[in-house]
C-alpha cells in the first residue's frame, strides 16, 4: 500500500514550492491516531480481553461505515458534488437486502456457512446492481443539471432525498423491518478471553477488501489515474480528450453502489432497516468525510475507524457521552486541521 | 406610509398583493370566521412558521448560506419559554426570563458555528449544521430532567392568556373572547412585527451586502464588505428570529417536545416552504407557508378521497394515499428548484415585467 501523499495529500500546486515540497512528504501522522487513540483506551478499560473486543467490534463499525462513506467522497473528491441523497441509496441497498434475504429463505436459515454467506453475497450484489442502477437514474435526472453549483446541487439531493424516502414508505411500508443474521454468524468466536462477534469479522473482511480494492484501482489502473487526475483538475484532463461526463457518470454510479453495500452491512449490523435510516446515517457519514478531509480515500478511512472506534470505547467508559462522541471528535480534529486530516486540493 | 411600513419592498404584482391580502385578513379574521379549534391551530401554525420560514428565507435565499441547524434555535426558544414557565411558574416574568436566556443561547451557539464553518465553503457549513443539530436533539432529549425528554415538557402560561380566562361574558359573533383568543392576537401581531422587521433588514443597506454575497462574494470582498462577518451576522440574525418563533410556538401549544420543535421533519419542511414560496422573496414565506400548511391539514383528506376512489388500481391508489403526500411536494420542490427557482412569488412577480 502506498502512503498516504500519494492519492490524497498532494498539494493543490500553486506555485508556492515551500509548501509542495514540505506536502510531497508522507504525511504519517494522522495513520498514528487510530493506533494511539486504541492505546490510550486500554489503562481506561482496564481488562485486555475486553479491550479486544472493543476494538474488535470498533473496527468493524468503522470498516461498515467506511463502505458507506467511501462512495459519497468518490462522488464528492471528482465531481465536487455533494450528495445529500446518499443515504437514499443506503436506505435503498438494506431494503434490497431485505427483499432478497426473504426471498432465500432456505439459504438463510440452513446452518451451514457457505449457504449463508452465499445468500448475503447474493443479497450484496443485487443491491448493488439496484443501487448502481438508481444512482444512474439520480445522475441522469437531478444532478447532471446542476454541475458547479453548490447551493442548487443541496437542493436538489436534498430533494431526491425526500422523495427516495417516500418511495421506500410506499413500497416497503413505513415500519421497522427486522433483517436477521442467518444462523452461522450469529454469536461470537471466543479468542482467549475476548469475545468477537462473527458478523464483526465479516465486516471488517468485506471492509478491508473494498478499501484494498479502491486504492489498487485508484493507484494502479488507468482508471484509477484519470479519477485521481480528474480530482486535481477537471478541466485538464478534458483538454486531454477523456471524456470526463462517462467518467463523472461511472464514478455516481461505482459510488450508489457502495453506498448499497454499505446498506446491506449497515441493515445487518442493525439488524433492522427503517426508512428514515439513509437520514441517521447521512449524518455519521457527514461526520466522516470531514474528519477525513472531503474528498480523500484515505481520510475517509481513518475517519471511520476513528469514529468507529471512538463510539465504542466510550459506549463502554462514558455512555451518555458516546451520544456525542462523533461530534467531539470532528471538532478536535478540526481544531487541529481545520480541513480535515488530508485535505484534497484547495477546494 | 404603507411603502414605509414594507421597507419600500412591496409586492409589485397585482395577484400576488391580492393573495397577501386574502391571507392576512384570513388569518387576522380566523377566531370569527371558522369556528372550531382545527381551524385556529392552523392558522397559528401558519402566523409562526411565517416567522420562522422568512428567517429561514434570510439565511438562504438573501445570503446564500445552507443550514440544517435551524430547527435547532426555534427549539432552544421553544425549550426557553417552556422549560422558563414550567420551572418558574405561569408569570409573564418567567416568559420573558426563558426568551431572553434562548436568546443569548442562540446568539453565542450561531456566532460560534458561523465563525467556525462559515470561512469555509457552502458545503461545509451545510454539513456542520446538520451534525450540530443532530447532536443537540440527541442532547435535548437525553437532559430529561430540564427538558422531559421524549415525553416534552406541558405548562402553564399566565392568567390572561390561559383557556379558562374569560374577558367578556358575552361571545362576540360567535368567537368568545377567552384566553385563547387573546393568544392568537398575541401570535398574529408578534408574527406581523417580526416579518417587517425582517422585511425592513434585508431591504437595508446591509441586506444589500448581504445579496451582493450570495450572488458573487468573491466581489463583495474584492469591494470591501468582510464577507465572514456579514455571513456570521447573517446566521445570528436568522438564529435569532428563528428563537423568537419558536418562543411563539411553545406559547401557542403549551407544550414542547423534540418531535414539536427539534425535528428534521421540521427542517426539510422549511426547506420544501422557502424554495417552493421563492427563495430571496420575503413573501414568498407568507404564500409558502400558506400553501403548505393548508396541503397539510387539508390535503390529505383529498388525497385520501382520491386513495379510495382509485383503490382498483393498488399502485395509483398507493401513491394517493395520503401519508405519501411529502412525496409530491418533493417532486414539486424537485421541479421548482429547476424550472422556477425564484418560486410563487418569483413567478408572478415576473409575469408583470413580461
Amino acid at each position: 500500500m502506498s502512503a498516504p501523499s500519494a492519492q490524497s495529500a498532494s498539494p493543490a500546486t500553486t506555485g508556492n514550492s515551500d509548501a509542495s515540497v514540505a506536502a510531497s512528504r508522507p504525511d504519517w501522522l494522522p495513520l498514528l491516531l487510530a493506533p494511539a487513540m486504541a492505546l490510550l483506551a486500554l489503562p481506561f478499560v482496564g481488562s485486555l480481553p475486553t479491550w479486544v473486543t472493543l476494538t474488535a467490534a470498533g473496527l468493524a463499525m468503522g470498516m461498515i461505515i467506511f463502505i458507506i462513506a467511501s462512495g459519497l467522497t468518490l462522488i464528492f473528491g471528482l465531481m465536487d458534488v455533494l450528495n445529500f441523497g446518499h443515504g437514499v441509496f443506503i436506505a435503498a441497498g438494506a431494503y434490497i437486502a431485505v427483499s432478497v434475504l426473504g426471498l432465500l429463505g432456505d439459504w438463510t436459515s440452513a446452518s451451514s456457512l457457505g449457504l449463508n454467506i452465499a445468500a448475503i453475497a447474493l443479497a450484496a450484489a443485487l443491491a448493488m446492481a439496484g443501487t448502481g442502477l438508481l444512482g444512474y437514474v439520480f445522475e441522469r435526472m437531478l444532478v447532471r443539471r446542476v454541475y458547479g453549483q453548490h447551493l442548487m446541487q443541496i437542493l436538489i439531493t436534498m430533494g431526491g432525498m425526500v422523495v427516495g424516502e417516500e418511495l421506500i414508505k410506499m413500497i416497503w411500508g413505513p415500519q421497522m423491518i427486522a433483517l436477521e443474521l442467518p444462523p452461522s454468524l450469529r454469536g461470537a468466536l471466543i479468542l482467549g478471553e475476548a469475545a468477537i462477534e462473527k458478523y464483526r469479522l465479516l465486516a471488517v473482511v468485506v471492509g478491508l477488501a473494498v478499501f484494498v480494492f479502491l486504492l489498487l484501482v485508484l493507484n494502479r489502473t488507468k482508471l484509477g489515474l484519470l479519477i485521481r487526475a480528474g480530482v486535481q483538475d477537471r478541466e485538464m484532463v478534458e483538454s486531454l480528450g477523456y471524456r470526463i461526463r462517462r467518467l463523472f457518470v461511472g464514478v455516481f454510479v461505482a459510488g450508489s453502489a457502495l453506498a448499497g453495500l454499505g446498506g446491506v452491512m449497515w441493515g445487518l449490523y442493525q439488524q433492522g432497516v427503517v426508512p428514515q435510516m439513509g437520514a441517521r446515517v447521512n449524518v455519521l457519514i457527514f461526520i466522516v468525510i470531514i474528519i477525513g478531509g472531503l474528498g480523500s480515500t484515505w481520510g475517509c478511512f481513518l475517519g471511520a475507524m476513528l469514529v468507529g472506534l471512538l463510539a465504542n470505547y466510550t459506549g463502554f467508559l462514558l455512555p451518555k457521552v458516546a451520544l456525542f462522541s462523533n461530534i467531539l471528535l470532528m471538532a478536535a480534529i478540526l481544531l487541529w486541521r481545520p480541513r480535515g486530516l488530508y485535505p484534497v486540493t484547495d477546494r | 406610509m404603507i411603502a414605509r411600513l414594507f421597507s419600500h419592498d412591496l409586492p409589485r404584482n397585482r395577484w400576488l398583493t391580492l393573495l397577501l391580502v386574502l391571507i392576512v385578513a384570513g388569518l387576522a379574521l380566523t377566531p370569527f370566521l371558522i369556528p372550531g379549534s382545527k381551524a385556529l391551530n392552523v392558522a397559528a401554525k401558519i402566523l409562526i412558521f411565517i416567522v420562522l420560514v422568512a428567517s429561514y428565507d434570510l439565511l438562504l435565499g438573501y445570503t446564500g448560506i445552507v443550514s440544517f441547524a435551524h430547527t435547532m434555535f426555534f427549539g432552544i426558544g421553544a425549550y426557553g419559554v417552556a422549560i422558563a414557565c414550567a420551572r418558574l411558574g405561569p408569570t409573564w416574568s418567567s416568559i420573558g426570563i426563558g426568551l431572553v436566556l434562548a436568546l443569548l443561547l442562540s446568539l453565542v451557539l450561531s456566532l460560534l458555528i458561523g465563525l467556525f464553518s462559515l470561512r469555509v465553503r457552502a458545503i461545509f457549513y451545510a454539513m456542520i449544521t446538520l451534525a450540530v443539530a443532530s447532536a443537540f436533539q440527541t442532547l435535548a432529549s437525553q437532559l430529561s430532567e430540564l427538558t422531559g425528554g421524549e415525553d416534552g415538557l406541558n405548562f402553564k402560561l399566565p392568567e390572561l392568556l390561559s383557556p379558562a380566562f374569560q374577558l367578556l361574558e358575552e361571545p362576540i359573533l360567535n368567537a368568545s373572547i377567552d384566553g385563547r383568543l387573546i393568544t392568537y392576537y398575541l401570535v398574529f401581531f408578534s408574527s406581523m412585527l417580526l416579518f417587517l422587521a425582517m422585511l425592513r433588514i434585508v431591504n437595508s443597506p446591509f441586506g444589500r451586502v448581504l445579496q451582493a454575497i450570495r450572488e458573487n462574494d468573491f466581489r463583495a470582498e474584492a469591494i470591501g464588505y468582510r464577507t465572514v462577518v456579514f455571513r456570521t451576522l447573517s446566521n445570528v440574525l436568522a438564529a435569532l428570529f428563528a428563537t423568537l418563533a419558536g418562543a411563539l410556538l411553545a406559547i401557542w401549544l403549551r407544550y414542547n417536545g423534540p418531535d414539536a420543535s427539534l425535528s428534521f421533519e421540521i427542517m426539510i419542511d422549511i426547506l420544501l416552504i422557502v424554495v417552493i414560496g421563492g427563495m430571496g422573496t420575503m413573501y414568498g414565506a407568507v404564500i409558502g407557508t400558506t400553501l403548505f400548511t393548508l396541503a397539510q391539514s387539508y390535503l390529505q383528506d383529498l388525497m385520501a378521497l382520491g386513495a379510495g376512489a382509485t383503490s382498483n388500481w393498488p399502485w395509483l391508489s398507493a401513491l394517493l394515499s395520503p401519508d405519501r403526500w411529502l412525496l409530491w411536494l418533493g417532486v414539486l420542490f424537485v421541479l421548482s428548484v429547476y424550472f422556477f427557482p425564484t418560486g410563487v412569488v418569483g413567478k408572478l412577480r415576473s409575469r408583470k415585467t413580461s
